[in-house]
């Protein structure tokens, strides 16, 4: 009799979370149903849910036109290139914090997380101007500093979280066998903070990749990630649904494959470590 | 017990990090107060000297200053009560048992992924559109007239949006935090006759205040400065000019950009307060 009850319910909450489950994700499953379709298929009313006839034709038109691939590499570009930059100089400065606390590391990382506060907007103008002054408007280098500034204090912090998580009794057994500092990273950190390290860069990808009024505001034509591709679909070409799907979905696929790898460390990654 | 040597190496490996961070922070930031103070426009030769306070006065008194405001207090609101609510309730729901749970899961995070100008682009054209749009098929099969979302319901169209993006960030959170509460306490709860209402509010929300309390600061941080969903939908026409938007058009669209240091400044200060509030917390939870 109770097994009777729970399974019944277990039914029930089956069908609510994936009717609500299908609603949020529609969006999504449209648009790549609709990038799918001709023109005159993508408009046609009532709707075509499934039954049209698949083409390919959309997907090789925004290639050929809108040279998506440039736009893709310099995506990966950026967003990779930040990240890497990011974690090189975030794992020492994480590391000495989380193992060789003082009575002001706190206070530090607080500072640091008060830079991600600063509103971009409020200083748009001084870093475009230094940017024009350095010659880094609409260029790559330029784009992969400033992501890897604004995602610094992110990566500083989940590395600090997962590196607090490191037992200390094994690096002072290492100390104690005489390892050097160099070696102690090496051979004993290294491989207890991958991890760590890899769902962090994992996360910054996806921040730096989605990133969108830097990387509108700082380039034109050369240095132009997908956000950017994307944004120019604003208008009159927006109207043409089946394209406007195809290049959408090129510019979240990748993306959102990653996400689905990354849901764990995200809650931990952007509430600074205060939800785990 | 950390030696000399090593808290000098720590000292080391941390400055790159600070170094960095500190000329991110102080550079832009000295910039742009400088401005403030100045009548600067380039389009017109320039720095054309000192402005004192001008510009400070002149942006809260342009006729555009309230109500950007206004929207901006509207937009962030309802985005937050309306991610917050639903991913409250989108969290209890995904915490029972059910068949499937971990592809529920990926439907349900899975917007929070699309870049701003993707959402944005799709919903205008796709979903708003009123000739062609998914909306204006579900409205005429229903016998009503399609609506123009974008110019006439355009604010909230935008927090529509908005809070399709943010409400998996919110179900994560809570998501994460209703996983730890304590079921004892909940089975005793019942025992004693507690309903479900009474459970809900005396134990659950309890527990939840915390990672609601984050969420609220987080998200409001974030969308304080949102900018691509109303670039590539309304341009800020139609009542949807955020003090964001406002600030971006004095700088980038009018270039003038003494007046718009100065918004810039009253941004700062107005993310500040909010950041204050979120670095007790978090702070707080360093300590333990």
């Amino acid at each position: 009799m109770a097994r009777d009850v729970t399974s019944r319910r277990k039914l029930i909450n089956t069908a609510a979370a994936w009717a609500v489950g299908l609603v949020i994700f529609f969006p999504i499953l449209w648009t790549f149903l609709t990038s799918f379709k001709s023109e005159a298929q993508a408009i046609a009313a009532p709707p075509l849910f499934l039954n049209f006839d698949w083409t390919l034709e959309n997907y090789g038109v925004v290639m050929e036109r809108s040279n998506y691939a440039r736009f893709l590499w310099n995506s990966i570009l950026i967003a990779g290139g930040s990240t890497i930059l990011g974690l090189l100089v975030a794992v020492p400065a994480a590391w000495s914090m989380a193992f060789v606390p003082s009575r002001r590391t706190k206070d530090i990382l607080l500072w640091m997380l008060s830079t991600k506060m600063l509103p971009a907007v409020g200083v748009l103008y001084p870093i475009y101007l230094l940017f024009i002054q350095l010659g880094l408007l609409d260029s790559r280098a330029g784009l992969i500093i400033v992501m890897m500034l604004i995602n610094l204090p992110i990566i500083v912090w989940m590395l600090y979280t997962y590196f607090r998580e490191i037992p200390v009794d094994i690096l002072e057994a290492a100390r104690m066998d005489g390892a050097s500092l160099k070696s102690e990273i090496l051979y004993v950190l290294t491989p207890m903070a991958i991890p760590g390290i890899a769902s962090t860069m994992l996360l910054n990808f996806i921040l730096a990749w989605n990133e969108a009024f830097w990387t509108l505001n700082l380039t034109s034509v050369d240095a132009a990630p997908l956000t950017a591709f994307i944004a120019s679909y604003s208008s009159p070409e927006g109207l043409f649904f089946a394209k406007l799907s195809a290049a959408s979905t090129m510019a979240i696929a990748p993306i959102l494959i990653l996400g689905w790898f990354s849901q764990k460390q995200l809650v931990r990654g952007l509430t600074f470590g205060a939800v785990k | 017990m950390a030696t000399k040597a090593s808290r000098s190496a720590a000292r080391l490996m941390m400055a790159p990090a600070v170094i960095l961070l500190l000329g991110w922070m102080l550079v832009p930031l000295t910039m742009t107060i400088w401005f403030s103070f100045r009548s600067y426009l380039p389009l017109r030769g320039g720095d054309l000297g000192a402005a004192g306070f001008d510009n400070y006065v002149r942006f809260i008194s342009s006729s555009a200053f309230w109500p950007s405001i206004q929207t901006t207090l509207i937009l962030v609101g309802s985005v937050l009560v309306i991610t917050v609510v639903f991913g409250t309730l989108l969290a209890l729901l995904l915490d029972q048992p059910m068949w499937g749970q971990g592809v529920v899961r990926i439907l349900v995070i899975a917007p929070f992924f699309v870049m701003p100008t993707v959402s944005a682009l799709v919903w205008k054209n796709m979903f708003m559109d009123p000739t062609n749009g998914l909306f204006a098929h579900l409205w005429r099969f229903f016998g009503a007239e399609p609506v123009s979302w974008l110019s006439d319901a355009s604010l909230p169209s935008i927090v529509m949006i908005v809070s399709w993006q943010w409400l998996p960030f919110a179900t994560l959170i809570l998501l994460t935090a209703v996983q730890s509460l304590d079921g004892e306490q909940l089975e005793a709860a019942e025992m004693d006759g507690a309903t479900k209402l009474k459970r809900f509010f005396f134990i659950i929300l309890p527990h939840l205040s915390r990672a609601i309390t984050i969420v609220i600061l987080i998200q409001t941080i974030f969308l304080l400065s949102i900018f691509a969903e109303i670039f590539v939908t309304t341009g800020g026409a139609f009542g949807t000019r955020t003090l964001t938007y406002l600030i971006f058009q004095r700088v980038l669209e009018s270039q003038n950009i003494g007046l718009g240091s100065a918004g810039g400044v009253y941004a700062i200060i107005l993310a500040n307060i909010v950041a204050i509030f979120l670095m007790r917390i978090v702070g707080k939870n360093l300590d333990n």
